[in-house]
């Protein structure tokens, strides 16, 4: 199990929910995978392709205009 | 037991795909879903752009139907090679920019390169006969099965009735009695059907599932090959053509105008690409300059950007100018009166 991150910022919506999933298939069940996004968008997408996907979402920080989305690879 | 046969549903978010997918589904094929990101997909950007849209729920609708049918989605960036597909469409464009015909055969020509290489059998459109007069044509159906090269494995569920029986059909993967016979372009049928699925909720896009069937879009779209003479675009360029208000008070150079914070929140982000503009004495929005601004057009883009400030009936407004390097200059000028925004600067 490793962690990974992804620099998503000041791409909109679809395109960090796109990288995401590119880089998730990259990874190995149970890896840890940080986004760092500027699209509020992410925090409706990204759950929601992680529940569709089989993932699991494990929730996002905010920091100014940043926000970090935590996915948990699925098996 | 009977091998489960596997289709791909192109899934653009809007109805139709959601139905034929089901449709499907209920058949007990195993199906999943693909969506391609062209980069004028209405899904999205409007929502992370416009500060007014935020209070709307904002989603993804590929990713709602996906959820809703409980398939899994698989989004494909296509932003580069679908340039061609736009500036060279062998069939031309319907009402405004949109190659809708051309668009369709890419897509379905993608979908199956992607059951190629993914072990799936067929692919499934939410296609209906007569719906769109470009694209979803009785005579332009075996166009995009024949140009896509997908032939008999692209399958219509929603007017599958119509059509010549395909190989999923044939081989009794689906069948063919339980396909359906829509055509047309009223909604009834298909939100009838949506009723008895028990969808609520869905999306129903006016014009089509792009901003290109927009009049408004593809104005600023041809304007943008015109006056670049040149009709490569980026990614970042298409964005621009959908955030603000964009006016061309001379040939050589365009104004884009924040209509409200979440525009300029957006813009702020693109500024250092762009000479920009914004008032410093009052509050106004950032305008970003997309051209060549030669010294003797400063002070035109100052007032104009004067008059949208909240000091527009003021004698004069302070306004900041910084060019690419990041150098800025203050120009005082008189906000330029309301009718001396010319209609024909409009795109
Ligand atoms: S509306 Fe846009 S995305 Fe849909 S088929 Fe036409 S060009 Fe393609």
């Amino acid at each position: 199990m490793s962690k990974h991150q992804l620099d998503a910022r000041r791409l909109l919506c679809p395109m960090p929910v796109i990288r995401t999933q590119d880089k998730v298939k990259t990874l190995s069940p149970g890896d840890i995978l940080e986004v760092t996004c500027t699209d509020p968008g992410v925090l409706s997408d990204i759950p929601a392709w992680s529940r569709i996907n089989g993932h699991e979402y494990l929730g996002h920080t905010e920091n100014h205009d940043e926000i970090v989305v935590t996915v948990k690879v699925g098996g | 037991m009977a091998k489960q046969h596997k289709a791909v549903a192109l899934i653009s978010g809007g109805l139709d795909s959601l139905l034929a997918a089901k449709v499907i589904l209920d058949q007990g094929v195993h199906v999943e879903g693909i969506n391609f990101y062209t980069g004028f997909c209405v899904e999205g950007h409007t929502h992370a752009i416009r500060q007014k849209d935020k209070s709307k729920p904002k989603r993804n609708n590929a990713l709602w139907v996906a959820e809703e049918l409980g398939i899994k989605l698989h989004i494909v960036d296509v932003v580069e090679e679908y340039k061609d597909v736009l500036v060279n469409p062998k069939h031309g464009y319907g009402a405004n920019m949109n190659p809708c015909l051309d668009c369709k055969g890419f897509m379905v020509k993608k979908a199956l390169q992607w059951i190629k290489e993914n072990d799936f059998d067929f692919i499934i459109t939410g296609e209906v006969i007569g719906q769109r007069p470009m694209s979803q044509r009785k005579s332009t159906m075996p166009i995009i099965a024949r140009e896509s090269g997908a032939d008999d494995l692209l399958l219509r569920p929603l007017c599958a009735k119509f059509l010549p029986e395909t190989k999923p059909e044939k081989e009794g993967w689906v069948k063919r009695e339980e396909l359906l016979d829509i055509s047309g372009r009223s909604r009834k049928p298909q939100m009838a059907l949506a009723n008895q699925f028990g969808f609520v909720d869905y999306a129903q896009p006016a014009g089509g599932c792009c901003f290109l069937t927009d009049k408004k879009y593809s104005d600023r779209l041809v304007d943008l090959w015109e006056t670049r003479n040149d009709k490569n675009y980026e990614l970042d360029d298409v964005m621009m053509l959908k955030v603000g208000r964009h006016l061309r008070p001379k040939p050589h150079f365009k104004m884009i105008i924040g209509r409200e914070e979440g525009e300029n929140k957006f813009m702020e982000g693109y500024r250092k690409q762009f000479v920009h503009l914004r008032a410093s004495s009052c509050m106004g929005p950032l305008v970003l300059i997309d051209g060549e601004l030669a010294a003797e057009d400063e002070a035109l883009a100052a007032q104009i950007t004067a008059r949208f400030s909240q000091g527009r009936d003021e004698n004069s407004v302070v306004v900041e100018l910084t060019d690419k390097t990041g150098v800025a200059k203050l120009i005082a000028v008189k906000p330029l009166a309301e009718n001396g925004i010319l209609e024909e600067w409009r795109i």
